[in-house]
């Protein structure tokens, strides 16, 4: 009756292949692929796969990462956070205003913003963990608290609820090509010399490559992914990530310390929202009260698509960034292949939808929910 | 016999606990040494549970002092108690379906191995102790990376026995921990019971079983209605008796009369 051995007689034998599909990140798989290839098929010839072409949908791409990174991290330890779309436009008007409105260095408007930012964030989870309301109830008053002070501030003390000239602040400064600057101009610059990519043959700026480098933005995104997909998947404050959001009792009673663990998940996705606002911000030169407008929404259908547990506890990091990839190819591809940019919404609905579906079936079958 | 050896490894005394308006202990006294096991005994709702949630830190005691190696100890958190050397097997488990067995298994004591200034969870280290551990207990897993989800009932509650003996130093809780289990391995249980005690380790073992408490019991404590009806030594009490105390008295007579002794 006791077989000790090492083979179960229980046990299918399960093919190598169906082990290594059977992942979270598999609707996300699939829909980058499907989508790749639509565009391939409907926009191949369009300039969508040029250098130029590659670049504008990846950096818009990367704007996506960079939120649906921090609300992945967030969603996985059981929390939401409306409030990002928000956090975005007051972060960039909290630069614009120090840095041009009190003249304040970029470089202090920049540190002064993540560590408000990363404040409201924990403040945010404290609420969220002291009085046991739903984060969607506690982010949401904030997404108000937050865009309402974002149109008062410039309002009041500018009379209007756009402010440029940051570009101009910004020259010289240490910090600000971080946000803004390019990698690998040089190699662009040579790429451009053999010939390999194009260049601007007119007007000022002729002879230059019309690729210059890779944008800060897509670094971050790069970055982002890769540390907090190691630190989910291999550290111990991983396991107490996916532990808070699987069960949070259970996960007190064996000593996790699950508040600090979500408020922690709340700053960090404050600091994603603040990544972006700045990049943004630096790049545009400008803030405007609006921006980041429904932001935490495509954040989380992202992360979503991405093979996520809505309730917490399961999810990929690699899968949110590849839901994130989707949104960004689909919304620029459907420009490229010149339709009509109100079918962006149709083709996410059906994309979310499908991703959806193949995720809870795969979910499933990975933990033996019933 | 080794009582006067060992002086309680944890004393309990006088515990309230209060929710609100109930009161689900009322001044309850308990201890347990080292190398003894100490059943807790009592009916639905007697309290049992709750009790050994104060004595593992997830619930503050409103009133009444918990001494530790015979110092006045307060439990902030399970962590603090873990870190004394207590580990607990609740009776909702603790276990997160979603997570794999090893990721459970380690929950909160993950093992880490330096690579530079980084710290990573060392997943081989984990996976090989889980596995042999749950070896012991008398269940082959397929895989340590299988969702805790995927296991059946008595599996899952191995994993929490395990994982409690693993790492459980001083003081070993056990909370209705056979409640799923088939005979092979409730013996095991047992047997890890009686082994985990006769290595010096204090055992609080709370069960509805008459045979397995009397089958490593040192000393049985019987809990009604938040309050103790007192303890006795092995020997002192006969089967029946115990069991009527645990039913909490008469309606068990005349209860099994009616059943014709099959109780
Ligand atoms: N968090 C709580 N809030 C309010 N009442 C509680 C709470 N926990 C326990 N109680 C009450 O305290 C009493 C004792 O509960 P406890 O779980 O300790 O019983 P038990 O002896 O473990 O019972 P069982 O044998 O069924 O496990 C019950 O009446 C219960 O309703
Ligand atoms: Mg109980």
């Amino acid at each position: 009756m006791s077989s000790t051995g090492m083979v179960d007689e229980r046990i299918k034998k399960t093919s190598r292949l169906r082990t290594a599909f059977i992942r979270p990140e598999l609707g996300a798989i699939v829909g980058v692929v499907a989508v790749f290839l639509f565009f391939a098929i409907f926009a191949g010839d369009s300039g969508m796969f040029n250098p130029q072409g590659v670049l504008n949908w990846s950096t818009v791409s990367a704007q996506f990462v960079i939120i649906a990174v921090g609300a992945c991290m967030l969603m996985i330890a059981g929390e939401f956070d409306l409030s990002v779309g928000s956090m975005i436009g007051f972060a960039g008007m909290s630069i614009a205003i120090m840095s041009v409105t009190m003249a304040w260095p970029v470089w202090l408007a920049i540190l002064l913003t993540f560590a408000i930012c990363m404040s409201i964030g924990a403040l945010t989870g404290t609420i969220v963990v002291r009085t046991g309301l739903p984060s969607f109830i506690v982010s949401l008053a904030f997404l108000f608290i937050l865009r309402g002070f974002t149109i008062f501030f410039p309002q009041v003390i500018e009379r209007r609820t756009i402010i440029g000239g940051i570009s101009e602040r910004a020259e010289g400064d240490w910090l600000a090509p971080l946000f803004g600057g390019k990698v690998g101009e040089g190699f662009f610059r040579w790429l451009a010399e053999m010939d390999i990519i194009a260049t601007y043959s007119r007007g000022a700026r002729a002879g230059e490559p019309m690729v210059s480098g890779i944008p800060m933005l897509i670094v971050w995104a790069l970055v982002l992914v890769i540390v907090a997909h190691i630190v989910l998947t291999r550290t111990r404050f991983g396991n107490w990530i996916f532990a808070s959001g699987g069960d949070a009792q259970a996960a007190r009673y064996v000593g996790v310390p699950v508040n600090r663990v979500k408020i922690q998940m709340f700053m960090f996705t404050a600091f994603c929202a603040t990544v972006f606002a700045t990049c943004q911000v630096i790049e545009f030169g400008s803030a405007g009260a609006d921006r980041g407008l429904l932001k935490e929404f495509e954040a989380i259908i992202a992360v979503v698509i991405g093979g996520a547990l809505l309730t917490g506890g399961f999810g990929s990091v690699i899968g949110a960034a590849l839901g994130a990839i989707i949104f960004g190819v689909v919304q620029q591809g459907l420009f490229f292949a010149g339709v009509e940019s109100s079918l962006f919404r149709v083709f996410l609905g059906v994309i979310l939808l499908f991703a959806v579906i193949l995720n809870t079936y795969i979910r499933r079958i990975i933990t033996g929910e019933r | 016999m080794s009582d006067t050896v060992h002086a309680p490894i944890v004393e309990m005394k006088d515990i309230e606990k209060h929710f609100g308006p109930v009161i689900a202990l009322n001044g309850v006294s308990f201890d347990v040494r080292p190398g003894e096991c100490h059943c807790l005994l009592g009916d639905n709702g007697a309290g049992k549970s709750t009790f050994i949630k104060t004595m593992s830190g997830v619930h503050k005691p409103t009133r009444g002092t918990i001494l530790f190696e015979g110092k006045e100890m307060r439990f902030d958190s399970p962590r603090d108690a873990m870190i004394a050397g207590i580990a607990t097997v609740y009776q909702d488990l603790a276990m997160i379906p979603l997570m794999s067995v090893t990721r459970n298994f380690w929950m909160g004591r993950e093992p880490v191995r330096r690579v530079g200034p980084f710290r990573f969870m060392d997943f081989r280290k984990a996976n090989d102790v889980t596995m042999e551990e749950m070896r012991k207990m008398g269940i082959n897993l397929r895989s340590p990376d299988q969702a805790v989800g995927t296991l059946s009932g008595g599996e899952r509650q191995t994993v929490a026995i395990a994982r409690a003996v693993y790492f459980g130093a001083k003081v070993l809780i056990l909370d209705e921990p056979t409640s799923a289990l088939g005979v092979r391995q409730t013996a095991n249980v047992l047997s890890t019971i009686d082994k985990v005690r006769k290595g010096g380790i204090a055992v609080v073992f709370i069960t509805h079983n008459v045979r397995h408490a009397l089958a490593v019991g040192d000393r049985f404590t019987v809990l009604n209605r938040g309050k103790t009806l007192g303890t006795a030594k092995r020997g002192q009490i006969t089967p029946e008796e115990l069991q009527d105390l645990m039913a909490g008295g008469q309606e068990m007579v005349a209860l099994e009369s009616s059943l014709g002794g099959t109780v």
